[in-house]
């Protein structure tokens, strides 16, 4: 197939990336968790995801080789670079960086000319949060730019935790639809958000129906929005199909930001949605998955990927499909001259300090995966030191991008690993009891035998402690071999442990910015060096 | 028991006697069957101390033949009485939301009495959480 | 404690048969009596125990409700109307204090 033909070849042209027969008379062009990333990036895809229960082995739950084999992708091409952690280093100094938002909008205004009114450009949400620039412009910078790519609609996650008022500005000032008919007024049990909106394109009615993450409020804190509640809400994801189609919707669409796993169970469940545009888990995956009749779309994040899915559909049915996911190739693909303008422009008054450098790594840093990547090694290691702590805890998210051996660490890279609002870095005393609490707690979002009982986040990251985890446990039993690295002592589940952390949801945290303990760090540590982590121990 | 209800067998923290006890006392002893009422609930809570609940019973709801009461209990709270609801055939549809407290995850159970003595219950697990992280 | 406020939403109009969805809400601590006050002593249980509607005095709707029901009881429940008149709303309290609410509808 393409893939290998794409492989075969030595050099990669932007005619490789973006050719694409057309096939019938719909095009879908999806977007998701960009998390703010308007410049060229490296992004390490995981090289440890797990599946428990059904999903076990199966797709997002295959990494590195595994997949190259799964998707028939030879090692050391520029898919393989882009999909996978294999030989990640070499690979990106081959093929470059990748993502950049004027690449994006070359893609896609290229598709929007050769598809005319058949196109819709669907965002599926965090993408307003994860940068220095959108932390400074409470998401400003990134509103501005995406508009310029004209959506037709997006959801959201990490956009609520600019909290109600600056939200609901943000979303007032739209030209497009922001849809969630997942979140409702906590008080009165209202719709708080437009659920769905139906587009006609190419002749064809489509229906789209946002769905926001359902653990909003959970994963994040509550209190900056909280009067609005969320949830999976299955039942209303079923009646905003049946209300689509009595509005004689032809084709049904999910905007999701649900999660994969979540995703695929809800098409198992809830018929006549012909296509989910998922995201949240930022897995980036180059075929859909066939669910019954569903297609579950899953695009990457990062600004990575841009998904393109060209529909046949006739008499209310899809009778055919052709799908590519566009790796964006930043040396590959050309920059949309206006949409670089706008990044600059939001970037101008900024652009000093994004560049100010903190240090030199030595080690490849990223972030993404079930357990410690480097990048939390060094937020671990800085929360240890400078906040004099016996462990650390930082959230996995999954979010943050990767810098290689030799590259300078600036502002900016550091905001890309912990940009958010609500960074106090705390300092408390906790129970050994309270930390495995924490860690089963955490581990039972990730690793539940029942996606819609998931939360979508990687497993808490862990300084100073190692642990063993056997992920197929139930809660409560998941976590063992609690070890103080520095004395080789077990964690008792009486004694009290100083621990800092970041990201509490707790309203009235109290710290310092994490990036200003990180960069107090680095200023004493200016070369930064970090052995592979071997304190996480997964039972299989 | 529970069993017949659903409910899954694994509750190390379920207050599983107190529950038995108060839909025999609710049913007159009567063992519920499943179908017909459905209960909706969030799979985790956003906030243990507000946990919306959802209940549905499909009925005619005419004059001899309608649903007399749905009792809500929560099997891992202290005790496990949370709320009765009693309609009427004016009541129009079988169906009532309230926001309930639960101390930490466990089994949501809705039984409900119809007016000729049949029962029927749902059960749904609700998740607890400490929170953070994410995508 | 301030006295209770009661909140409803109830549709002005209905066609005749109608079912129309009623909300309620009320601010009240609900007070479990599984808590302890600083000095550990119990604090006493104070709830609303008992939620009614009527409709022009026929009974709509009604509630038993026990501690685990959370501060500001709320209730989301339907009624059939197949005339104008008014619906009234009562809420019992532990103390034997009782609150009320109603509100007109106008059959079309
Ligand atoms: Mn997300
Ligand atoms: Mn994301």
């Amino acid at each position: 197939g393409r893939w290998s033909r794409a492989a075969a070849q030595q050099k990669l042209t932007e005619a490789d990336l973006l050719d694409m027969a057309p096939h019938g008379n719909v095009t879908l062009v999806h977007i998701t968790d960009i998390h703010a990333q308007l410049k060229p990036l490296y992004f390490r895809e995981p090289s440890i995801n797990l599946g428990v229960g059904e999903v076990a082995g199966l797709p997002p739950h295959v990494t590195g080789a595994d997949f190259l084999k799964l998707y028939n992708i030879r090692p050391g091409t520029p898919h393989a670079y882009a999909l996978t952690s294999e030989d990640f280093e070499a690979l990106a100094r081959q093929y470059g960086k990748m993502g950049g938002l004027d690449r994006a909008a070359r893609i896609v205004k290229r598709i929007r000319d050769e598809r005319g009114d058949s196109m819709l450009l669907l965002d599926g949400g965090d993408t307003w949060q994860g940068s220095y620039t959108a932390n400074k412009t409470l998401g400003a910078d990134m509103v501005e730019v995406m508009n310029a790519l004209k959506p037709d609609a997006m959801t959201g996650h990490w956009e609520f935790t600019y909290g109600t008022d600056r939200v609901k500005e943000l979303v007032d000032s739209l030209p497009f639809a922001f849809l969630g008919g997942n979140i409702y007024d906590a008080e009165w049990n209202e719709p708080a958000f437009e659920a769905y909106r139906i587009f006609e394109r190419g002749g064809v009615k489509i229906g789209v129906i946002g769905q926001a993450f359902p653990y909003t409020p959970i994963a994040n804190p509550r209190w900056m929005f909280p009067n609005w509640s969320f949830g999976i809400r299955e039942t209303d994801v079923a009646k905003n199909v049946e209300a689509v189609k009595a509005e004689g919707a032809e084709l049904v669409v999910l905007l999701s930001h649900n999660g994969f796993d979540v995703d695929r169970k809800l098409a198992s469940r809830v018929p006549g949605i012909d296509v989910i545009l998922t995201g949240h888990t930022h897995d980036a995956l180059p075929e859909p998955v066939k669910v019954g009749d569903t297609l579950v779309i899953a695009s990457g994040s990062n600004g990575k990927f841009v998904s393109r899915l060209d529909l046949d559909v006739r008499d209310g049915k899809v009778k055919g499909y052709s799908y590519r996911l566009i790796p964006v190739f930043s040396d590959v693909i050309g920059s949309d001259p206006e949409v670089a303008g706008l990044i600059d422009k939001v970037r101008a008054p900024y652009e000093a300090e994004l560049g100010r450098k903190l240090a030199t790594t030595e080690s490849l840093l990223y972030r993404r995966g079930n357990f410690n990547g480097t990048f939390d090694d060094l937020i671990c290691q800085a929360l240890l030191a400078e906040r004099d702590a016996e462990i650390a805890l930082s959230p996995g998210f999954r979010w943050g991008t990767s810098l290689l051996p030799g590259q300078d660490i600036t502002v900016e890279d550091l905001h890309n690993a912990c940009a958010m609002t609500y960074p106090a870095a705390y300092r408390s005393p906790m129970t050994g009891q309270l930390i495995k609490d924490i860690l089963e707690d955490v581990a039972d979002n990730l690793f539940n035998a029942d996606p819609y009982y998931q939360q979508g986040g990687d497993m808490v990251r862990v300084g100073g402690m190692g642990y063993r985890i056997d992920p197929t446990a139930a809660i409560g039993s998941r976590i063992s071999e609690m070890t103080v690295l520095k004395t080789g002592e077990a964690v008792k589940p009486d004694r009290e442990y100083v621990v800092a952390g970041w990201a509490s949801v707790n309203e009235g945290t109290e710290g310092p910015p994490v990036w200003d303990v990180v960069e107090a760090h680095l200023a004493r540590n200016p070369v930064v060096r970090l052995e592979e982590n071997r304190s996480v121990k997964v039972t299989s | 028991t529970l069993a017949v209800l659903g409910v899954p067998t694994t509750r190390a923290w379920a207050n599983t006697e107190a529950t038995e006890k108060a839909i025999k006392e609710f049913t007159g002893g009567a063992a519920p069957e499943a179908g017909r009422i459905t209960l909706d609930a969030p799979e985790i809570a956003e906030n243990g101390n507000t946990v919306p609940i959802s209940v549905s019973v499909e009925s005619p709801m005419s004059g001899d033949d309608y649903v007399q009461s749905v009792t809500l209990l929560a099997d891992g709270n202290p005790n496990p009485a949370v709320a009765t609801f009693h309609f009427t055939p004016l009541s129009g549809t079988a169906t009532a939301t309230t926001r309930i407290r639960l101390a930490k995850t466990q089994n949501v159970v809705a039984v409900a009495k119809m007016s000729n003595g049949a029962v029927f219950s749902d059960t749904k697990l609700v998740k607890v959480t400490i929170g953070g992280c994410g995508g | 404690m301030a006295t209770p406020k009661p909140r409803i939403k109830v549709p002005s109009k209905a066609a005749k048969g109608e079912v129309v969805t009623i909300k309620t809400l009320i601010s009240h601590e609900m007070e479990s009596g599984q808590r302890k006050d600083k000095e550990g002593k119990p604090i006493p249980r104070k709830i609303i125990n008992k939620f009614t509607c009527t409709f022009n005095g026929q009974p709509v709707f009604s509630c038993d409700l026990a501690p685990a029901v959370s501060a500001n009881p709320y209730f989301e429940f339907t009624a059939k109307v197949m005339e104008s008149g008014t619906f009234e709303f009562t809420w019992v309290d532990d103390d034997g204090s009782t609150y009320s609410a109603k509100n007109k509808i106008t059959v079309q």
